[in-house]
């Protein structure tokens, strides 16, 4: 080797040396908030694996520091995610909070997190006042904002000439936003509109309605455990051969297991599936299959993006967690490997993505659970409606 | 509205009563014998229903699974109140009602902890599943009729129990005077004990019967605590025939007025109101007939004689 | 009045409290200071409920509605621009003044478990109502675009002197109470609570009496709910659902019924318990994970063992 090159070499070695002791000095503190306990903690478990599994992959570093995750059970209740929030940034300063399944959880905290100063990632809630009037440049969300996957059931149910429809959803907030979202793009007729009470076990009256009607296809909005008592009572009640099933965050690979082949035939529209061909999606759900013994679910995806998108951030800052600005130019760019494939971000920070028709269809073997599958794209790179009235550039 | 909605729709309201009745019973029958508030009951409800499943799925046959979760909740039930609740008979209501609330949240995450936060698959055995044709145009699913038909019989079995049996006296003559009852020789502690295990076991098959058609998760029963609480009030608390006569009143209701509100408001209402007035009235409806009875009979439609 | 232990035991408790802000600032935890505001909300909303609860005998499962009005009266309110704190939070107190009265009328008749079920029922009727009122954000919930406005009193955007806001005033209503129960008035209450027959033998009808006392709960409460939605900054309907009256009542018993320090005692008990079992770092991942589990074990122990509650282990007098 020349020897001016050596000295080079020498002198970059000693670089390394003397700056290695100040990154080594910095970790990165990701707060992760969930449900952690309640019926809905199967989701929250979900979201928690897919994190423990994103460092897993990056070796327990984010953006090539040391990172701890400090994970916070909101209860499902606004006041308790605020409080966890504040723990997380006042006792924990952490660099990131992350998480949050429900609207209006995150309505109550991700505005408290970015008036902090601190970043508010997203993987799941998206709720249109975040995508809109209340955008915020420390906001960033892996998901989606809530109105599009019924805007796209209601494209893909229009485009496949059906009418006669009847939908129902439970009788608060989201319930009835999924299903203006879904008028927003359906103009087929609408047999019927129902809202049923929170929390409701016993549908057989509602079905016994519906029957009567006797609409062409049923598209419904019935999450978590609402959703399971649903599905099984629509198999039960003999509906399925006569009005086929459509649904909105009703049937994913948490619920699949406790409906099983009841579930067949099911059609869902959602931005990601277990199959969908991407070598960042392959490796995610493999990895999860070969860890946790089942497949994740759209939580967990979404979850796993965010730990990759924070990454993303502050490898693009070498390591540097004070330059905010240089970690939201980063973010902005998406420039990861997202388990969804590519897409790009709009000015208030919601993914501009792909929308899939999922269905329900038969597993491997006789005996196995029913998989979701991708049927088509029904929106290609499709934007959220409430863009407009962000001020963000 | 065609004749045979109504028909179907009155089923319904009959099935979702026996229903309720049958989760009530063993509520209203603790209650009323041993003045003990068990907001537990639930857990117990949610204990049978994940032991039927379990069963099923490990010997496969339907029958033994219920035996096994019966045995299996007159057990929990049994050593819950040696263990636990034993010392709360003297005490205070309220004292029961946190002592009884620990007691959900332990049940709730134990189950969480040996069978997962995910609701489990439960379902109906084959032979069981589909319809039965009652009229020309009226089907009605078999599982449904089964329910009513243990539930009719559940109510047969407790008033000939209660009314005609040497045990059931010996629980009418305990719950009016404990002392003296143990004062003539009687083992108070072990009525008790059995009683409570009884109580155990309702919740218990309650919970298996109706696991099939709604999801077995822990915390399934909170889901229905509150409409029980309602329908034992209405009904009048530690009478059978109470909760039999609530159970029946709440399910009419309630499944009625989830039918028939919205089209009935929307005759005299605009569309919008009727939409948005219907599905808000229909979930307040058990409580507004709560309210209602309690203005005009303070203890409820039946309240147990004493 | 005998200075029994509980009371100076009380007394101590406050001082530690009014020492916390300065401590917080000086370890640099910030953290606590908001723990403890939350505990101390919620002290003042188990203090209007044990009023009625452990004084009075009245055992109402719809206390959390009046947390729902009085948030509600405050974020509505400020939904139309209009931030005057006097005026919200006198309405909030005038509103769940109001509101107890017309639940009151009905429900004080009743007793027992009925009088649970009833106002029980009203406060579902109330929480379902929230949910379906859109304006108001229905179950998505609202949030509140700015604190309550004092001309220059207070800032309530400062943590440490909203702190202080808070402290006083579960003071005050502690001095009340105490005042209350100690009056002809509160022993009149107590009297029908321990023998209704011999209470109305002696001439007294306990309905006035319960009615007042349940509006003058219902009004403190309210002025509980106004504070929580300035801690919290934002208002759903979950104010008003039965699981969160569950937790006062159990704060309330916990900390030892118709005791003066109790239901500090049991709401810092609780809220600390659950915090604790949940994030303490030297509890092994196990019980963590489950907390609920532990909790649910721990209520059962204090009720077998701690037979009056938290304040029973103190030593002193027995009322």
């Amino acid at each position: 080797m020349k020897p001016h090159f050596r000295a080079l070499l020498a002198g970059v070695a000693c670089a390394a040396v003397f700056a290695a002791p100040a990154l080594a000095q910095q970790k990165v503190k990701i707060g992760f908030i969930t449900t952690l306990s309640g019926p809905a903690g199967a989701i929250g478990a979900d979201m928690k694996n897919s994190v423990e599994l994103a460092l897993d992959h990056l070796g327990r570093k984010v953006g090539g520091l040391d990172t701890e995750v400090i994970y916070g059970d909101d209860q499902f209740k606004p006041d308790v995610g605020v409080q966890v929030a504040d723990e997380m940034m006042k006792k924990h300063q952490v660099n990131f909070v992350s998480g949050i399944i429900w609207s209006n959880v995150m309505l109550a905290v991700a505005p408290r997190v970015t008036a902090a100063g601190t970043f508010m990632i997203g993987t799941n809630a998206g709720p249109h006042e975040l995508a809109g009037e209340l955008c915020n440049e420390l906001f960033f969300t892996t998901s989606w904002q809530n109105d599009q996957t019924p805007e796209a059931m209601g494209k893909y149910m229009t485009d496949a000439g059906l009418t006669d429809v009847y939908i129902m959803a439970p009788n608060y907030a989201a319930g009835k936003d999924m299903l203006t979202g879904f008028k927003r793009t359906f103009k087929g007729r609408i047999v019927d509109e129902v809202y049923t009470r929170m929390g409701q076990t016993d549908y057989q009256a509602e079905l016994s309605q519906l029957r009567a009607k006797n609409p062409k296809a049923v598209m419904v909005f019935y999450p978590g455990g609402m959703g399971i008592q649903f599905m099984k009572q629509y198999s039960e009640a003999g509906l399925r051969g006569q009005s086929p099933l459509y649904s909105v965050f009703t049937l994913d690979e948490l619920s699949i297991p406790a409906v099983k082949h009841a579930a067949l035939g099911q059609y869902e529209t959602r931005i990601w599936s277990p199959d969908l061909k991407v070598p960042a999606n392959e490796k995610y759900v493999g990895d999860y299959k070969k860890k946790y013994g089942k497949l994740p679910s759209f939580y967990g995806a979404q979850s796993y993006d965010g730990i990759m998108l924070i990454d993303s951030a502050v490898r693009a800052v070498k390591g540097n967690l004070a330059d905010k600005k240089g970690m939201i130019a980063a973010m902005k760019k998406a420039d990861f490997h997202s388990v969804r494939g590519k897409f790009t971000y709009g000015h208030n920070h919601f993914p501009i993505e792909n929308f899939y028709l999922l269905r329900a269809v038969a597993g491997d073997s006789p005996a196995a659970d029913p998989v979701m599958q991708i049927q088509k794209t029904v929106f290609a790179n499709y934007k959220d409606s409430y863009g407009s009235a962000c001020k963000m550039k | 509205m065609n004749l045979v909605l109504i028909a179907e729709q009155t089923l319904n309201g009959l099935q979702l009563g026996i229903t309720l009745f049958l989760i009530a019973a063993g509520l209203t029958l603790v209650f009323g014998i041993m003045n003990l508030v068990n907001l537990a009951h639930g857990a117990l409800y949610m204990v049978g229903a994940y032991f039927c499943t379990y069963f099923f799925q490990q010997t496969g046959s339907w029958p033994l699974a219920v035996v096994l979760a019966l045995a299996g909740s007159m057990l929990v039930g049994a050593v819950t109140e040696v263990v636990a609740l034993r010392t709360l008979y003297e005490r205070d209501h309220l004292d029961q009602v946190l002592a009884t609330f620990g007691l959900i949240l332990f049940f709730n995450e134990l189950v969480a902890m040996l069978w997962g936060r995910a609701a489990i698959f439960s379902t109906v055995p084959d032979y069981l599943s589909g319809h039965v044709q009652i009229t020309e145009q009226l089907r009605y699913p078999l599982y449904r009729l089964v329910i009513i038909g243990v539930g009719l019989s559940v109510a047969l079995l407790l008033w000939w129990l209660v009314a005609r049996t040497r045990l059931g006296m010996l629980i009418r003559a305990g719950a009016s005077n404990r002392t003296m009852v143990a004062a003539l020789g009687i083992n108070i502690r072990l009525l008790y004990t059995v009683v409570f295990s009884f109580g155990a076991a309702l919740a218990g098959l309650a919970g298996l019967l109706v696991g099939p058609i709604y999801s077995v998760q822990p915390g399934m029963g909170e889901l229905i605590l509150i409409q029980v609480f309602v329908v034992i009030v209405i009904g009048g608390i530690g009478s059978i025939r109470g909760a039999f006569a609530g159970a029946l009143i709440v399910g009419m209701v309630d499944t009625l007025g989830r039918a028939f509100l919205k089209p009935t408001l929307a005759t005299v209402l605009s569309a919008p109101a009727a939409d948005a007035a219907g599905p808000a009235l229909a979930s307040m409806l058990i409580y507004l007939l709560m309210a209602v009875v309690l203005a005009f009979r303070p203890a409820g439609l039946f309240p147990a004689v004493r | 009045m005998n200075a029994s232990l509980r009371n100076w035991v009380l007394v101590g408790l406050l001082l530690l409290l009014a020492a916390v802000p300065p401590l917080a600032a000086w370890l640099n935890q910030p953290f606590y200071l908001d723990l403890l505001r939350r505990v101390m909300i919620f002290a003042i909303a188990a203090t209007s409920l044990n009023l009625i609860l452990g004084y009075g005998g009245m055992v109402s499962f719809g206390h959390a509605a009046y947390l729902g009005i009085g948030a509600y009266a405050v974020g509505v309110l400020s939904y139309y621009g209009i931030n005057n704190g006097w005026l919200q939070w006198g309405v909030a107190i005038g509103a769940s003044a109001l509101v107890a009265l017309a639940i009151g009328a009905v429900s004080v008749r009743t007793s027992g478990i009925y009088f649970i079920m009833i106002t029980l029922a009203f406060t579902q009727m109330l929480y379902y109502l929230g949910l379906s009122i859109e304006e108001y954000g229905g179950d998505d919930g609202m949030r509140l675009a700015s604190r309550s406005q004092f001309s220059g009193l207070v800032d309530l955007g400062d943590p440490a002197s909203f702190y202080y806001v808070v402290l006083a005033i579960l003071a005050l209503f502690l001095y009340l109470t105490a005042r209350l129960v100690g009056s002809r008035f509160g022993r009149a209450l107590q009297a029908a609570r321990t023998n209704e027959a011999r209470t109305r033998a002696i001439g007294l009808s306990p309905y006035p009496y319960r009615l007042v006392a349940f509006v003058i709960s219902g009004a403190m409460c309210g002025l509980a709910g106004a504070l929580l939605v300035n801690h919290t900054a934002f208002l759903t309907p979950e104010f008003m659902n039965w699981t969160r009256s569950g937790e006062l009542m159990f704060m309330v018993i916990l900390g030892g019924i118709a005791t003066a320090s109790g239901p500090l005692l049991g709401a810092a008990g609780l809220l600390l318990l659950e915090d604790l079992l949940q994030g303490w770092e030297l509890l092994p991942k196990a019980v963590t994970e489950h907390w609920q589990l532990y909790l649910g074990i721990t209520l059962v122990l204090v009720v077998l063992f701690a037979k009056r509650g938290l304040a029973g282990l103190i030593p002193g007098r027995h009322e």
